[in-house]
């Protein structure tokens, strides 16, 4: 069964010490049809997966193999139809940083704290505190559309960080970003997260992505996800990308997805 | 500048034809006749003007509120899009000049018909686009609002509600126009004063340039109101019309 936390305390919010684990065993998930007579598409079977708290797991799959699903069951969007999944409240950020166009960074960052009841001006003090801590000290007042790319999908994630679940679900958070800045972001969430420490799913089709960032990274086979091989990313940190242990780890992943 | 060459040659054209096509002055004015109109009436015209005025600005009012309050209701219930939606269009084929004499009879001259006429007309288009921009948000933004644990209502106010707020604009500026010409339509139904008793009025009297002067004056009106509403939509909701990356 899902517990959900109603309403975060903003002074752990902030804190980020309340860590929560993400355990998910045997998980099935079968989705209806699109159209009549077409067969129930099964995206995800049994499935376990778990994240200790305050561990970074990444989840690596081609396309289609119900990476989405599997956030989307541990955020409690969706129940599974075989399974358990306990996981702590989560926070979902999606790949588009679905910032809301008529709020400031600022207030889009603080929305899930205004969410939670908390005033508008403490929101705004605690959300510009954060931008601040991730170099948009000066944009707080901006609108989403004056801000680059790996600046939104930043005032995305201090929204995500705000809303003080013990479990952040990163849906392919830097997929839409040129190459360099996809980079730049992954050291940054690395940084992010040293200071900040959560317990984190990542999803992602970044092989090298998922290598840098966790310190486990979990193999899904093609539709129906299974999970076909589970490596653990023993590198202490900061990492290099191109530490050898990195790439032969990254090596090792491609071809289990490969297989 | 090319619209006001374009308005001059129709001037123009309309003027050379009023003069020299051998058209009795009764049945089409010369622009210039509408102008004197214009000018000698301009007493009479803007007594009527106000109450004319009063009627499309109250009765737009009227169906901005309905139609908010409608769209609203339809979006979070499915069971009154079923019975509302179709009742909704319904309401849009009825002839207003067969409805405009049954509602001068229940409520007499007064503003209430008008008022009750205007609203209808304008009601449909407030709505749809409305509606549309309501549905059009985006899902993920809606699964977002549930990982916070937000509830329906914080939903629709932090997300749905300025989201909806460019369609309810739109909405208001496509019935500018229809509330016009029902305002006219509901006082030649039954009134004692307004621009279309004016115009009543002005036909067998043989003063059709003031009747041309009246519609002159009406056009003006609909056009400020629109461009007021395109500088309250600027003002209100700048995001709807900027570059928007991958934002909703």
């Amino acid at each position: 069964m899902l517990t959900r936390i109603r309403a975060p305390e903003p002074a752990r919010a902030e804190a980020g010490t309340e860590l929560g684990a993400v355990p998910l065993r045997d998980v099935r998930k079968t989705f209806a049809p699109v159209r009549r007579r077409a067969d129930p598409v099964t995206a995800l079977d049994a499935v376990s997966l778990h994240a200790a708290p305050g561990e970074i797991v990444a989840v690596v799959g081609p396309s289609g193999c119900g990476k989405t699903t599997l956030l989307e069951l541990i955020c409690g969007l969706l129940e599974p139809d075989a399974g358990t999944v306990q996981a702590a409240p989560a926070a979902l950020m999606a790949q588009r940083d679905l910032l809301l166009p008529w709020r400031s960074a600022v207030d889009n960052a603080a929305l899930a704290l205004r969410v939670a009841g908390v005033g508008r001006e403490q929101a705004r003090a605690q959300a510009a505190d954060l931008l601040h801590d991730f170099g948009l000290g000066g944009f707080g007042r901006a609108r989403p559309h004056e801000l680059s790319g790996g600046m939104r999908q930043r005032v995305a994630f201090a929204r995500t960080l705000l809303s003080g679940r013990p479990v952040l679900c990163l849906d392919e958070p830097f997929a839409a970003l040129d190459a360099l800045t996809r980079q730049d972001m992954q050291d940054w969430l690395a940084g992010a997260l040293a200071v900040a420490p959560r317990t984190v799913v990542l999803v992602t089709h970044d092989v090298e992505e998922a290598i840098v960032l966790a310190d486990r990274v979990v193999v899904l086979s093609p539709r129906p996800g299974r999970v076909v091989a589970t490596l653990d990313v023993d590198v202490p940190r900061p990492r290099r990308r191109t530490d050898p242990r990195l790439v032969a780890l990254r090596e090792r992943a491609l071809r289990e997805l490969r297989r | 500048m090319i619209a006001a060459l374009l308005l001059l040659a129709l001037l123009g054209g309309w003027e050379a034809y009023a003069r020299l096509g051998g058209v009795e002055e009764i049945v089409l004015p010369a622009p210039s006749a509408v102008l004197a109109a214009l000018y000698d009436d301009r007493a009479l015209l803007w007594s009527n003007f106000t109450v004319t005025a009063g009627e499309i600005a109250l009765g737009m009012l009227a169906a901005l509120a309905l139609g908010l309050a409608c769209a609203v209701a339809i979006h979070f219930s499915s069971a009154l899009r079923q019975a509302l939606y179709p009742l909704l269009i319904g309401s849009q084929t009825i002839p207003i000049v067969l409805v405009a004499p049954l509602l001068v009879a229940w409520w007499g001259f007064g503003l209430v018909p008008k008022l009750a006429i205007v609203a209808l007309v304008c009601f449909f288009p407030i709505v749809v686009p409305t509606l549309d921009a309501l549905e059009r948000v985006d899902a993920d933004l809606r699964k977002l609002m549930r990982t916070f644990g937000a509830s329906r209502w914080q939903t629709f106010r932090m997300v749905e509600a300025p989201a909806a707020l460019p369609g309810l604009l739109t909405g208001a500026k496509l019935s500018v126009a229809v509330a016009a010409i029902a305002a006219v339509l509901a006082e030649l139904a039954g009134s004692d004063s307004g621009l279309g008793n004016l115009m009543l009025k002005a036909i067998p009297q043989f003063e059709t340039a003031r009747a041309f002067a009246a519609v002159l004056v009406l056009s003006v009106f609909a056009v400020a109101l629109f461009g007021l509403l395109a500088l309250a939509e600027r003002r209100l909701v700048p995001w709807a019309h900027q570059p928007r990356g991958t934002a909703p």
